[in-house]
């Protein structure tokens, strides 16, 4: 049983077979090789496995693939601009020495970059919320969210002026 | 990779139900985040699903009719629910409720309309529906039907959906909501990413002076084996002075509540949470609409 | 100075862009999978198992069984090997087991063309057990009449130890002596500490194949030179003809400081061929199969003279082991020397540790390695002997604290520097102690607040109880940088980037020119144990030292001869210096092109060393904690709390923040929330899953904050001291002592949930 699936990767346009009973996780780590895609429960628990989906967070490992037909679908291997330049919250990130062990690193940053997209700004407590879809054990949250507030805050800076 | 039989995409609510007649076995999924979870833990190894994920038209968003009502489509992802204007102006109380099941990814893809027939107790947005006493419309092969959710609940994960019918409209109407404020607590071990212990809804309706309940819902979610109404508790404050009310509805609502010991929280956590958490969602709700608490 | 700068994490690139690979990101596909049959029955054997359905279905490769198995069993934990049989890890498993022993042993393994297939099949086997009662807390395990676990542990107990100090001259005989003598205060308490686990997120995952008619086995791991070894144990194959590689790994905390499923892993894949065969534990069995936090209940009893000092204390400590020894008697061993070694006390100190085997999920090594259960009990006994004898709980604390040039009398651990006092310090006035504990005294009400802490030390590695060495390698590259090599291992905490700044530091180049081989391949990397007992910094760190100063000799030479010029030459920057003028001589880029291609003396410049550790030393800190409690529905809010710790020399005052943030977290939930629960008929885990483990959120987390007061320890390479495991020590105490200070209830049980502060402020006529 395969089907074609269509869709947009990290802005290039996919076309591929998959088994219907494939979650978009596996369609990504297996088929496509995008490894940032990281399966740490499989049940929407720890959000690991994050991805945008037009435009939208959600946790891929619960996304069956023949859902993202025509959809746009960013991960983190998408991020970098043409010139290898880090986005803001990947910049920030390693700034405020957000990541240890780096498993939970790449769902996050696909929330924050929702957030961060947003163009609006958050208190700490609505940030807390925001990424409250991710379990990560190595940081407390502190500098995760240190770093999400200052990309949140610098970007909306740059678009400010 | 989940143990799936076969998956059929939808076309149309009629094509769905076609497919489910076709096929008495097959089960609907919609948002995928309870469905796909039972499928990798087993429970439905090997299922014939018929999705209807892609029925965004026909089935999805919030609307205001004409004589006030309002009527949500069953695939309204939590999320949407949320930030929906006509929600937000009218209802804040179900947004408020729906936010805060599970974490946001969850909430971008799980639905109103899942949240409801999977019939579990604990549904976030159950206990609200509940005190709003929504109607839920089902379409089957000889047309459409309309339950109150106080006929909805059958037992432990069962609801009012026949073979081959498919939920396509939760309708919330006007006078249920209108000059109502309400208030949800979600009690649960983590302030996220979390099953309720306990969830409780709150509505009322306060005379002119802010000072009266004129009327209370009062809803569980986990204080019984489906979501349930308080009436007892209700009726014991209807008329009764704010704060009297606030003070006597926990002790009522004991008498219509059965929740069970588990191995997640004892029944005598969850009374103590039911007396508790009336009182304060009374208190919020009727705060919300101007009484000095 | 390259220590003790903050600089970037030098993998922090590569994990913001995803490029970090991790086990099973480096995994072929497709690949054969391996699925592991759990056993339904948490205490008794497996009498037959009919296979033949599994066997049949298509797609099925191998179908292997407790009956297939070598016979012989084998040791798991990540020690380092001991040549004295005695002190030998405990040999107690099979690759799979005919005697089940927790509710899920590993009974038989699936091989399949796919994961699905490999599932569907483990449902087609057969099996018939012989089933006796799940023992589930060491009472029950204890208990007459009960069937052994293990044949050669008839009392299901592993291992009972008694220790006591030696006595200055005195009227008293011994502990018991002091400890009953009515001229002082006599407190006794019961504290009780649960089960928790690590929750890395990335699942222990591994693959292996035959190459060369060896095996290597990919695997995300904290001890690759162990797994290597235990391995070969497990599989009675030559060590050698074992290669593990160790790439990113998603996060460890002890957890992967054990042989989990390498060994039959390995094993799977001789069985069909050599092909490549993957093993991926899902989440519930990582909760289920690995290791977790043992649960140790404490019997403790103190003697305080009318001053307030400590004169003795004892404490008895019984720790339930789960089906399997892992590291055995070690933790709480550690435990129990833990508790004595924070406070000093005047006359004497009586240990009693048991440690006893059970059919809940096998406990292992969890950062701490039994130290925060010994803290939770040590701790509160602390704030109970203030409360119940008028002394201030921070005063007492102060006045007994272990003083500097402690040697500890059993173990001759030393303490070589302490700035225990100044973090009591520094966190009284972070927390505003003082005002605090007058303003929250006596409150009424449904909500009430209060401030608690909780002090801890704690060793740097393992020596003298267990060998410490490490090697390391300092290669020079083309261009004039260098490669350093470890057997030491990255595993989250940030190792890689102190190594770099270590070497750098040794040899005098800027850290950016330190490029770390992170993966270890057994084949090539150095010999080190691995990431356990926050050693690497202090023990890796004086291998790092000695053969950064090597190479940087060698590299001086080398100058030497080329320059041929008189004077004291050094390393600085980039540049062969003249040592007293600081004039720039020659680059290390020109002088490596010489050195790789000279036609007269060509040289490939590199140092290895290894330092075998025979020290160690103890760090210091505190927690401090202000919270509050909402009494009738039973719920702590954390409004502020603050670790301090003197780890000696910090090498990189960021990331040392960050490994503190991280262990406050783990503290917390163990303070709050976490708890591993079983069914008491079945023995089964009820909540092996992140949605019913509850591990906290962003929004179960107040700011955390991390102080610091840095000692230079004469003992460390760099001053440093550990740091690694040490955050997540005091949390707990604190909290509960907060607890105490808000309401008068004192809850000697961990977790501080809900369902047990009600039931608790329900006793106290709280409610």
């Amino acid at each position: 049983m395969i089907q074609v699936l269509k869709c947009t990767v990290n802005g290039k346009p996919v076309e591929l077979g998959i088994d219907p009973r494939e979650s978009l996780a596996d369609t990504l780590r297996e088929r496509l090789g995008l490894t940032s895609v990281k399966k740490g429960c499989e049940v929407g628990e720890c959000g690991a496995c994050t991805v945008l989906v037009d435009g939208v967070a959600i946790d891929s490992c619960i996304y069956l693939s023949v859902w993202a037909q025509d959809k746009h679908i960013l991960t983190v291997e998408g991020l970098q601009d043409e010139n290898g330049e880090l986005s803001p919250i990947q910049r920030t990130f390693v700034e405020e020495a957000a990541v240890q062990c780096g498993f939970c690193t790449p769902g996050i940053i696909m929330s924050a970059v929702e957030i961060v997209g947003s163009g609006r700004h958050y208190t700490r407590d609505e940030l807390r919320r925001l990424i409250s879809g991710h379990l990560c054990r190595c940081t407390g949250y502190q500098n995760i969210l240190n770093a999400v507030e200052r990309a949140v805050e610098e970007v909306h800076r740059t678009v400010g002026k | 990779m989940y143990d799936i039989a076969s998956i059929y995409e939808a076309k149309s609510v009629d094509d769905a139900i076609r497919a489910l007649k076709e096929d008495p076995g097959a089960l609907i999924i919609a948002g995928g985040t309870d469905v796909l979870i039972k499928v990798r833990e087993g429970k439905l190894s090997g299922c014939r699903l018929v999705s209807i994920h892609g029925l965004i038209e026909e089935l999805s968003g919030v609307v205001l009719t004409p004589g006030g009502d309002i009527e949500i489509g069953p695939l309204t992802t939590f999320r949407q629910v949320a930030e929906d204007p006509v929600i937000r102006a009218r209802i804040p109380v179900l947004g408020q409720a729906v936010d805060q099941a599970g974490g946001p990814q969850l909430r971008a893809v799980g639905t109103i309309g899942g949240n409801v027939c999977n019939g579990i107790t604990s549904a976030d947005s159950a206990s609200t529906l509940m005190a709003l006493d929504a109607r839920l419309r089902v379409k089957g092969p000889r047309g459409e039907r309309e339950v109150p959710i106080s006929q909805w609940y059958k037992g432990v994960g069962r609801v009012d959906l026949a073979p081959y019918e498919l939920l396509v409209k939760l309708v919330i109407p006007r006078e249920n909501y209108e000059g109502y404020t309400g208030h949800y607590i979600k009690y649960a071990m983590r302030n996220a990413m979390d099953i309720a212990t306990l969830g409780v809804s709150c509505l009322v309706k306060l005379d002119e002076q802010r000072r009266i309940v004129d009327d209370v819902c009062l809803a569980f979610g986990v204080a019984g084996p489906v979501p349930m109404r308080s009436y007892g508790a209700e009726a014991a404050v209807r008329g009764l002075p704010v704060e009297q009310a606030v003070s006597a509805i926990g002790k009522a609502a004991l008498e219509d509540v059965n929740p069970r010991d588990s191995w997640r929280a004892s029944k005598a956590l969850r009374l103590q949470l039911v007396e508790e958490l009336s009182a304060r969602a009374l208190a919020e709700a009727a705060r919300k609409g101007g009484a000095a608490v | 100075m390259e220590v003790g700068k903050s600089v970037p994490r030098v993998d922090a690139f590569d994990k913001v862009t995803g490029r970090a690979r991790y086990a099973d990101d480096l995994c072929p596909r497709p690949v054969l999978e391996a699925k592991i049959l759990h056993s339904t029955i948490a205490n008794g054997w497996v009498k037959s198992m009919d296979i033949s359905r599994a066997q049949a279905l298509p797609g099925v490769v191998k179908v292997l069984t407790c009956f297939d198995v070598p016979a012989h069993q084998y040791p798991t934990p990540g020690h380092p090997w001991s040549v004295e049989e005695a002190h030998q890890d405990v040999s107690d498993r099979k690759l799979l087991n005919r005697r089940v022993r927790i509710y899920g042993d590993d009974i038989a393994a699936v091989v399949a063309q796919d994961a699905l297939t490999a599932q569907r099949a483990l449902e087609l086997i057969q099996v018939e057990y012989e089933t006796y009662p799940p023992l589930l807390t060491p009472e029950q395990a204890m208990a007459d009449g009960v069937k052994p676990l293990h044949e050669e542990f008839p009392g299901n107990v592993l291992k009972r130890h008694v220790s006591e100090i030696p006595m200055p001259e005195s009227d008293f005989k011994c502990a018991g002596d002091v400890l009953s003598f009515p001229g002082y205060h006599q407190f006794h308490g019961h504290y009780e500490t649960q089960q928790v686990q690590h929750c890395h997120l990335e699942n222990p995952v591994s693959w292996a194949y035959v190459e060369g008619g060896r095996i290597t086995v990919v695997t995300s791991t904290q001890i690759p030179h162990i797994v290597r070894r235990v391995v070969g144990q497990a599989l009675g194959i030559p060590w050698g003809s074992v290669r593990i590689l160790k790439p990113y790994i998603g996060g460890g905390f002890g957890n992967k400081q054990e042989v989990l499923y390498e060994p039959l892993n390995a094993w799977l894949c001789t069985q069909v061929g050599g092909r490549t065969v993957r093993l991926d534990l899902s989440r519930e069995e990582t909760f289920q199969n690995t290791r977790s936090r043992h649960p140790i209940s404490f019997d403790v009893r103190a003697a305080v003279d009318g001053d307030g000092f400590l004169m003795a204390r004892e404490c008895i400590a019984v720790s339930n082991q789960g089906g399997y020894a892992s590291h055995g008697h070690a933790i709480v061993s550690n435990a129990v020397t833990g508790f004595r070694q924070t406070y000093l006390d005047q006359l004497a100190h009586r240990s009693e540790a048991w440690t006893v085997y059970t059919n809940i999920a096998s406990p292992g090594a969890m950062r701490g390695y039994g130290i925060p259960q010994c803290n939770f009990a040590c701790e509160c006994m602390m704030d109970d002997i203030a409360l119940q004898f008028g002394l201030d709980p921070y005063q007492f604390r102060y006045q007994n604290l272990m003083p500097p040039g402690y040697v500890d009398p059993l173990n001759g651990i030393t303490c070589h520097s302490t700035g225990a006092r100044e973090c009591l310090e520094k966190g009284r006035e972070f927390i505003d102690w003082d005002r605090l504990r007058r303003e929250y005294q006596g409150q009424s009400g449904p909500v009430r607040r209060g401030v608690g802490m909780a002090v801890f030390s704690y060793k740097t590695g393992v020596w003298p109880i267990s060998l410490e060495t490490s090697s390391a390698r300092v290669v020079l590259n083309q261009d004039g940088t260098v490669q350093l090599q470890l057997g030491a291992t990255e595993i989250g905490q940030g190792g890689d980037t102190v190594f770099s700044q270590m070497a750098a530091q040794a040899i005098g180049i800027p850290t950016e020119d330190v490029h770390i081989v992170s993966t270890q391949d057994t084949d090539t990397a150095p010999f080190d144990t691995g990431a356990y007992a926050s050693r690497q910094t202090y023990v890796t760190g004086h291998a790092i030292k000695k053969a950064g100063l090597l190479f940087r000799e060698k590299v001086l030479a080398y100058a030497r001869e080329l320059l041929k010029r008189p004077g004291e030459l050094d390393i600085r920057g980039r540049e062969v210096v003249d040592a007293a003028s600081g004039e720039g001589l020659l680059t290390l880029a020109e002088l490596a092109s010489e050195a790789f291609y000279s036609l007269d003396h060509c040289v490939h410049i590199t140092a290895e060393a290894t330092s075998q550790c025979k020290e160690n030393t103890f760090s210091f800190g505190c927690c401090f904690a202000e919270i509050e409690v909402d009494i009738p529905v039973g719920k702590i809010k954390v409004l502020n709390i603050v670790n301090v710790h003197d780890s000696g020399r910090l090498i990189n005052p960021k990331l040392a923040e960050a490994q503190v943030h991280g262990g406050m977290s783990m503290g917390l939930g163990y303070a709050l929330s976490e708890e591993m629960k079983y069914d008491p008929k079945t023995g089964r885990l009820l909540n092996g899953n992140l949605l019913d483990y509850k591990l906290p959120t962003a929004l179960d987390h107040p700011e955390l904050h991390a102080l610091f007061v840095e000692t230079d320890d004469p003992s460390g390479p760099f001053g440093n001291k550990s740091l690694g495991e040490p955050p997540a020590i005091p949390v707990a105490a604190a909290v509960r002592n907060a607890l105490l200070h808000a309401t008068g209830v004192a809850v000697n049980t961990l977790p501080l949930s809900p369902q047990r502060l009600l039931e608790a402020f329900r006793k106290g006529g709280l409610l």
